[in-house]
């Protein structure tokens, strides 16, 4: 046991020195390591709630576009009118000083990760009485519904977007923007990491999977579900929304349906890169959304034009065949690795069964 | 908010008959996947998709000349065999599987259809027109295009046909049989296999008809296919499993609360609406259902 622990401080700090040291190492993909926290984050808390608590969702999209739109307001609005801001071309007259900036985005970042969480908390209670595919379907709608309102207001752009405002011209360092960005889905990607963590060995992890297994008897084994179901989807609404505000920065424009509310992209990937990865794992998801994003990165470009009937037929593939994901493909190969103790006689005898 | 329709009577006819004739088309497509539903136990997010594919294939026989109208003839029998095909080669494999499996998977194929759909027929908003001419009623108060007319006559005709169908035929009856109980019937000699894909290929052929005549009445673009799926599993929802007289009174309950959400929200917020009244009807049920649990104890 000491040991093995000693083997993941290696590990855990190997990965730090790594997260730390990759701005500097992969200069010039910056942009694209920042997508890459955003998108582990994104997977880590579909996770907990797709893969520990069975409630499939596509609606985390919701919170992770109203962090986006809340903390571009919030930057904006804490200091200039944010009507004429979005009216047309705002950001070329008001301009952030430095202090401004980082002020607005530290204020935004903290409403777009507690509004979230108070929404999912509020419509959490009938919401989360769906169960199965209508909950899925649910979610679905509500994070396209989200979309199309957004798209339909004036005071936040409507249709025609809303630019977030520019990185502060006063500091010269061109490397400043992307390495402050990176710096800070890092540091969001590791407090998940860790708060993810600490559920795992938590009671919560528990009755969470309880849910999932049978709710009915998790119910009558005297555990309030609809409580730890709410409490759940406020988890994963609080980092979803906190990724949203970070990369809306990043983008620097928001759209309602292709950006922000974008179900069509994100809300799959985070579903596809948990499965891919391995649902109801604690690595599966870092795993899935890493060569998720290799793959994605590595094959957009040679397809041109042809990503999303490849990204469709990925769907597809990984949906049908690999439904267990890759940590559930090794756990089936090397179940002593995952600290499962086989019965041999029970194994053959369901061979025999079968 | 507009509530320029509360005062003016007129608009509100206009609203009321365009909505229902709209939501007897919803109505068509609600039925196909009440279908295939309740035989199949799948949701098919890629039915708007297949509609959408079937009006693309009607304003291409309207791009070679032919009058559209004939789209609810070549249409269904094209889009039978696009279904037989999407069946032999996803849907076998999640047909008895969990219902989030079915609803990933037809998500990626509504995908690929989206983006292959926007390769061949480009991005452009298209229309094929019908010539039909419009109908005036009330001293030219209200217009009514004769297509939409012809369409909600259409619609009718084959929801009756395939009822008919259902009822008479062999192939009717071993669906029927599939549906209530599917390894019963294929004890007693159903080949369930065949069955399913022909379920799955006549609910194709029913998207193929509402998709030629969404053509000629509304317009297609490869990317609206989405809120046709989520009207349908509505449509299906509030009317229940195999009930059709239901599924065509709530179509046109759609159409027309559509229809009043355009003029009093504003156009903009039409789709919006649609997606909120699927999270309410939703939610709803679920409250209902609770209070049912909660007696049942």
């Amino acid at each position: 046991m000491e040991k093995l622990k000693q083997k993941d401080l290696i590990l855990y700090s190997g990965l730090i020195i790594l997260g730390l040291a990759a701005p500097y190492l992969f200069s010039a993909f910056k942009v694209q390591l920042t997508y890459l926290c955003v998108l582990i984050v994104l997977a880590m808390t579909w996770n907990l709630q797709g893969g520990e608590m069975g409630y499939n969702t596509f609606g985390n999209i919701l919170f992770y576009g109203l962090g986006m739109y809340l903390t571009a307001s919030v930057q904006v609005g804490m200091f200039f009118p944010l009507a004429e801001w979005t009216e047309s071309g705002g950001e070329k007259t008001f301009v952030h000083t430095t202090a401004q900036y980082f002020q607005g985005i530290g204020v935004g970042l903290l409403v777009s990760a507690i509004v979230p969480a108070v929404i999912a908390g509020a419509i959490g209670y009938a919401i989360l009485g769906l169960r199965g595919h209508y909950f899925a379907i649910c979610t679905l709608g509500l994070g396209i519904a989200a979309g199309e309102i957004a798209g339909g207001i004036e005071i936040i752009g409507a249709g025609q977007g809303f630019t977030t405002p520019p990185f502060p011209a006063e500091i010269v360092d061109t490397e400043a923007r992307g390495k402050f960005f990176y710096f800070l889905s890092f540091a969001l990607l590791v407090g998940t990491f860790i708060f993810v963590k600490y559920i795992y060995g938590s009671r919560f992890r528990l009755i969470l999977n309880a849910i999932r297994d049978n709710e009915d008897k998790a119910e009558a084994m005297g555990i309030q579900t609809m409580k730890y179901k709410i409490v759940g989807w406020m988890c994963s609404a609080f980092f979803c929304g906190l990724a949203g505000g970070i990369m809306g920065g990043l983008i620097g424009y928001i759209d309602s349906t292709d950006v922000a509310f974008d179900g069509r992209e994100m809300g799959v990937f985070m579903v596809l890169m948990a499965i891919l990865g391995g649902k109801g794992t604690l690595w599966g998801p870092v795993i899935g959304a890493t060569l998720f994003h290799f793959f994605k990165e590595g094959l957009w470009t040679l397809i041109l034009g042809w990503q999303y009937v490849a990204l469709g037929v990925l769907i597809v593939v990984i949906v049908v065949y690999f439904p267990e994901g890759l940590m559930g493909w090794l756990r089936e190969k090397y179940p002593e690795r995952f600290g499962e103790v086989i019965d041999e006689k029970d194994r053959k005898a369901q061979v025999e069964l079968k | 908010m507009d509530f320029l329709i509360f005062k003016a009577p007129m608009l509100m006819v206009q609203a009321s008959l365009d909505g229902i004739l709209l939501g007897i088309l919803f109505a068509l497509i609600a039925y196909g996947m009440a279908l295939q539903w309740g035989v199949m136990n799948i949701i098919n997010i890629a039915q708007g998709d297949l509609v959408i594919l079937g009006g693309y294939i009607a304003y291409t026989i309207y791009l070679w000349g032919i009058h559209p109208a004939w789209g609810v003839i070549i249409s269904p029998i094209i889009m039978f065999f696009v279904g037989w095909v999407l069946y032999k080669l996803v849907i076998n494999k999640v047909v008895d599987r969990d219902l989030f499996i079915s609803i990933l998977a037809t998500f990626g194929i509504a995908i690929v259809f989206q983006q292959l759909m926007n390769f061949i027929f480009g991005a452009d908003v298209v229309v094929a027109q019908s010539e039909y001419g419009t109908t005036m009623l009330f001293d030219n108060s209200v217009t009514l295009p004769n297509s939409k007319i012809f369409s909600a006559f259409i619609s009718v005709l084959y929801a009756i046909a395939l009822v008919i169908y259902m009822r008479k035929s062999k192939l009717g009856r071993a669906i029927r049989a599939t549906a209530q109980n599917a390894r019963a019937a294929k004890i007693l000699g159903v080949d369930t296999e065949k069955v399913y894909a022909a379920t799955f290929g006549i609910n194709a052929a029913l998207c193929g008809i509402a998709g030629a005549l969404i053509s000629i009445t509304l317009t297609l673009h490869p990317y609206v296919g989405l809120p046709y799926t989520v009207r349908s599993f509505m449509i299906v929802i509030v009317a229940g499993l195999g009930n059709l007289p239901a599924v065509a009174v709530s179509g046109m309950g759609l159409g027309l609360f559509e229809e009043f959400a355009d003029y009093i929200l504003g156009t903009e917020f039409r789709i919006g609406a649609v997606f909120l009244l699927l999270v309410l009807i939703l939610v709803y049920r679920r409250f209902k259902l609770s209070r049912k649990r909660e007696y049942l104890k």
